[in-house]
């Protein structure tokens, strides 16, 4: 008993107070174990915060702190002047603001420019918040109404015809192309080696001419029978309403199911005859304003929102094309893909600058803003037929095979199984394209088009402005721009992104 | 009596058609006859048209240009250029210059995306907000509009030649651009040459041959000391046994310009400083993707295996990472190269700005200059995607063995 006693330790007074564990949590912690809490890392935080001590303080500085913010011209900007180093020079940019976002668009037609800024809005935030219903029709009125919408508003004139006077028109030029082609191999024909083939093969060309022309015939002859009739417009617009949706009853399956593609027709035309009255398309719409004129801005938004809006079709074609078991067609997807992924943009544009003219009829001059946008439309059209790709690739087999196991066709397969699913795929990746679209339409002001860049490098010439910090303020202006459009496109991408992947979140 | 197994239906009829029309057999190959008639209709619309329009404007077709005198002057040529040389010289100039800057650029971009992606990795929230803070800057802004800025604001605020900003003496930046010490060769140069060459090749020899020792036998041989004595050691005996190999000729201001070194113009300065830093952004995103692709486990593993941290790095994240990273890396190098072509923007003399620019206005063989241009571009991107493919394959083989 006694030696337990005496080996036990029965401990009598208490173990001293340890000091509290280090502290992790709250904004002390936080500071300890994020920013110092090796010799390393405290160097790193100080090598950190000189960086950001060298960089955002003096860009503050000199946005704000000595910055002018009134004055009438250069004067007012300059040191001696102001009695203190100048930073920014804002009044520059109320003096440029006309011309930095409409160029030299004239005044009194500005609204139009704002009217078409102001509608894009209105059709395209319902687009991007995907809670709102009526996607369908939301994305028809931006991809498809809105483009035309806007080109009479922002260009101006009028149409003399509709839908049939096109159509005739097309099919003559294509029976000229289809007559002349026949006409140069049979005069080949006199000269060449291989005689009796050309002269059939020549023959041939040219009947096929002349049977389009018998067949398009009573097409042109109604042609010409209504551009002749005082309502040339109305006129057209009424035949050409009766045929297409006269097309379309029968399409959708006549007296049995038509009835809903009839109304769906008439509606759709009813809503392009208010627009064509209410912008008085019938006699000579708006007043023209040359392209040569857009500037700004506006051109940056015109190309780019048309970049969006083309390359996507041109990229889902490629896309299918490439996929497709059909050889030509795959093979030529591919060399149209390789090729326009292969080159810089800029000399696509010295391409469809230069080049694109060549190819053209003698008679027949593009303008040059429209050939920066074919350009930029195949340019950007190839690489979103790889984003597209990426999408289909990603849709397993079984979706297709299910689908023609229900007995769907090949195209039914492909636009109602596959293509929606892709897309909904890939919708990060085309934004990422979107952004990337946008930074690239600056490229245009290489080729004499005023975009906001372009209008920007032009405002810096001049003398009236011409300070030590004008081109530094002019790029601060111009830099926040292009920032809050690219950084907010890249926001809703992984916005979007984050929604798409939500089942996989954990 | 024996049945024998029937033989399979002949499937020539059907393999052929599948050839021709894919799986959309003779539907296919009409398919394809439309296309290629449509095809044929817009190659001779083409065709007639360029050449009816190239008879009103009085232009011969074909590449006999090149011959001719181009007549006017380059401000950076790698290879001896005049006024008097022809055209295909101007091609060959403009080639060089878009490859110099090319290469220096890549340089630069590959440097400062690897210490921006070190950054935005860094446990040190401070470091990794600034690494993120030019990362979206940078991003976010287009390529031509830092260019520009570059070029228009910032170099352009530099003070001129008699207040120059120094660099220790030797270098001087200007708005007249960047004067650095031009090497001069002396006596010693080539044997200096020789012996490098040499040192480099025995290293890579030594390397190989130790790697070998490694994966046969077992057996680990030290050859870090060796290398750097054949490295350094060798070029530095040589140097002192023939004398200086160059000496560098520096820079005096003498007037209103500076006289001696070699003057590295502003707009190649602007492009090169534009180029990297817009690509290092990419570069970093590749880079930290890459890095953070690699399971944690990976680095766990080797630190139970008893490696170091830097062994762990160097023999297991590394390579690792390094598979996601080289494909999407060469891509930007490629995007480097191309955007390089921004550079007539700002009137440096690369292939886009004095071929595709400058020639095409002088002589207006647009169909041929913007062919060749093209041409150079598309082959350069080509040769790249067979490079990136046979290392894909040489990837793929490795993982499968």
């Amino acid at each position: 008993m006694t030696d337990i006693a005496s080996s036990s330790f029965v401990r009598h007074d208490l173990v001293n107070e340890r000091p509290a564990p280090v502290k992790t949590t709250g904004f002390i912690g936080w500071v300890r174990t994020r920013l110092f809490n090796s010799p390393t890392n405290i160097l790193l935080t100080i090598l950190g915060a000189l960086l950001l001590w060298f960089t955002i303080v003096p860009s503050v500085k000199f946005l704000m702190v000595d910055a002018v913010w009134s004055g009438q011209d250069r004067a007012a900007c300059l040191t001696e002047n102001a009695g203190f180093a100048v930073g920014a020079c804002w009044p520059y940019i109320q003096a440029k603001l006309p011309q930095l976002i409409y160029g030299f668009y004239p005044e009194a037609e500005r609204w139009r420019v704002n009217l078409a800024l102001v509608l894009a809005a209105v059709l395209l935030l319902p687009l991007l918040v995907p809670r709102l219903p009526a996607k369908g029709l939301n994305a028809g009125l931006f991809f498809f109404a809105f483009p035309v919408v806007a080109f009479f508003l922002l260009h101006g004139g009028g149409i003399k015809g509709f839908g049939l006077s096109w159509t005739a028109g097309l099919l003559e030029l294509f029976d000229d192309s289809i007559t002349g082609a026949g006409n140069v191999v049979l005069n080949l024909s006199k000269t060449s080696a291989m005689a009796p083939l050309l002269w059939i093969i020549g023959n041939l060309i040219v009947l096929v001419g002349t049977a389009i022309h018998w067949l398009v015939f009573p097409l042109i002859w109604l042609r010409d029978q209504i551009q002749g009739s005082g309502q040339s417009v109305w006129a057209d617009f009424a035949v050409t309403t009766a045929v297409v949706s006269l097309i379309a009853f029968v399409l959708g399956g006549g007296l049995r199911t038509g009835w809903r593609a009839l109304a769906a027709s008439i509606a759709t035309f009813l809503a392009i005859a208010i627009v064509i009255k209410l912008m008085g398309l019938d006699h000579g719409g708006l007043p023209v304003v040359q392209t040569s004129l857009w500037g700004g801005l506006l051109v940056t938004l015109v190309v780019s929102v048309t970049g969006i809006v083309t390359s996507l079709p041109i990229g889902i074609a490629l896309a299918l094309g490439r996929r497709s078991t059909i050889p030509l067609i795959r093979i030529f997807s591919i060399a149209f893909i390789e090729f326009w992924r292969g080159v810089p943009l800029i000399t696509v544009l010295f391409f469809a600058t230069y080049m694109l003219p060549l190819f053209l009829p003698g008679n027949f001059t593009v303008d040059g803003l429209v050939r920066a946008l074919i350009g930029i439309a195949l340019f950007t059209g190839a690489y979103q037929a790889e984003n597209v790709r990426g999408g289909l690739a990603a849709i397993p087999r079984g979706q297709g095979e299910a689908a023609a196991a229900l007995g769907l066709s090949w195209w039914k397969t492909t636009s109602l199984i596959v293509l929606p699913q892709a897309l909904r795929h890939v919708i990060p990746n085309l934004v990422n394209s979107f952004i990337s679209l946008f930074k690239d339409t600056s490229l245009v002001s290489i080729v004499a088009l005023f975009d906001l860049l372009g209008s920007l490098r032009a405002s810096f010439s001049d003398p009236k402005w011409s300070t030590p910090s004008t081109a530094f303020t002019g790029f601060a202006f111009a830099g926040i721009i292009y920032f809050i459009f690219c950084f907010g496109m890249s926001r809703y991408s992984l916005f979007v992104e984050r929604r798409l992947n939500a089942h996989r979140r954990n | 009596m024996s049945t024998e197994a029937r033989k399979p239906p002949a499937q020539i009829a059907l393999k052929i058609r599948r050839i021709l029309g894919g799986k959309a057999g003779w539907n296919g190959v009409a398919v394809q006859f439309a296309f290629a008639a449509i095809l044929g209709w817009i190659g001779y619309e083409i065709v007639s048209n360029a050449r009816a329009n190239l008879e009103n404007q009085h232009i011969a077709a074909g590449f006999g240009f090149l011959r001719n005198n181009a007549g006017f002057d380059v401000n950076q040529t790698l290879i001896s250029y005049t006024g008097s040389d022809t055209f295909l010289r101007v091609f060959v100039v403009g080639l060089l210059n878009t490859l110099v800057v090319s290469v220096v650029g890549i340089f630069f971009a590959t440097v400062i995306g690897f210490i921006v992606a070190l950054c935005r990795l860094s446990p040190n929230w401070l470091l990794s907000r600034v690494g993120e803070i030019y990362v979206e800057i940078i991003r976010n802004l287009p390529l031509l509009f830092q260019i520009l800025f570059w070029y228009l604001a910032v170099l352009a605020a530099l003070p001129n030649p008699r207040q120059s900003i120094s660099v220790l003496g030797i270098a001087f930046i200007s708005n007249r651009g960047l004067v650095i010490p031009r090497p001069i060769g002396e006596s010693g140069f080539e044997p200096f040459l020789a012996m490098l060459a040499l040192g480099i090749v025995v290293s890579l020899g030594l390397r190989f041959y130790a790697r070998r020792a490694l994966f046969e036998r077992g057996q680990v041989i030290r050859i870090w000391p060796s290398v750097l004595a054949l490295l350094f050691g060798l070029p530095l005996a040589t140097m002192l046994v023939f004398g200086l190999p160059f000496t560098f000729e520096l820079p005096q201001l003498k007037g209103f310009n500076f006289a001696g070194g070699s003057r590295i113009i502003p707009e190649f300065v602007a492009l090169t400083v534009a180029l990297s830093t817009y690509t290092a952004a990419f570069i970093a995103e590749i880079v930290r993707a890459g890095i953070l692709s690699v399971h944690k486990g990976q680095m766990e593993a080797g630190s139970s295996l008893g490696l170091s941290r830097g062994a762990t790095l160097r023999l297991i994240v590394v390579p690792q990472a390094m598979r996601v990273i080289v494909p999407p890396l060469t891509n930007q190098y490629l995007n480097l190269t191309k955007n390089s072509s921004l550079a007539v923007a700002i009137g440096y003399p690369d292939l886009v700005s004095v071929f595709a620019g400058t020639s095409l206005s002088q002589t207006g063989q647009a169909i041929e200059i913007i062919a060749m241009t093209m041409g150079v571009y598309l082959l350069i991107s080509l040769v790249t995607s067979a490079v990136m493919s046979v290392y894909g394959w040489r990837v793929s083989r490795s993982l499968g063995a």
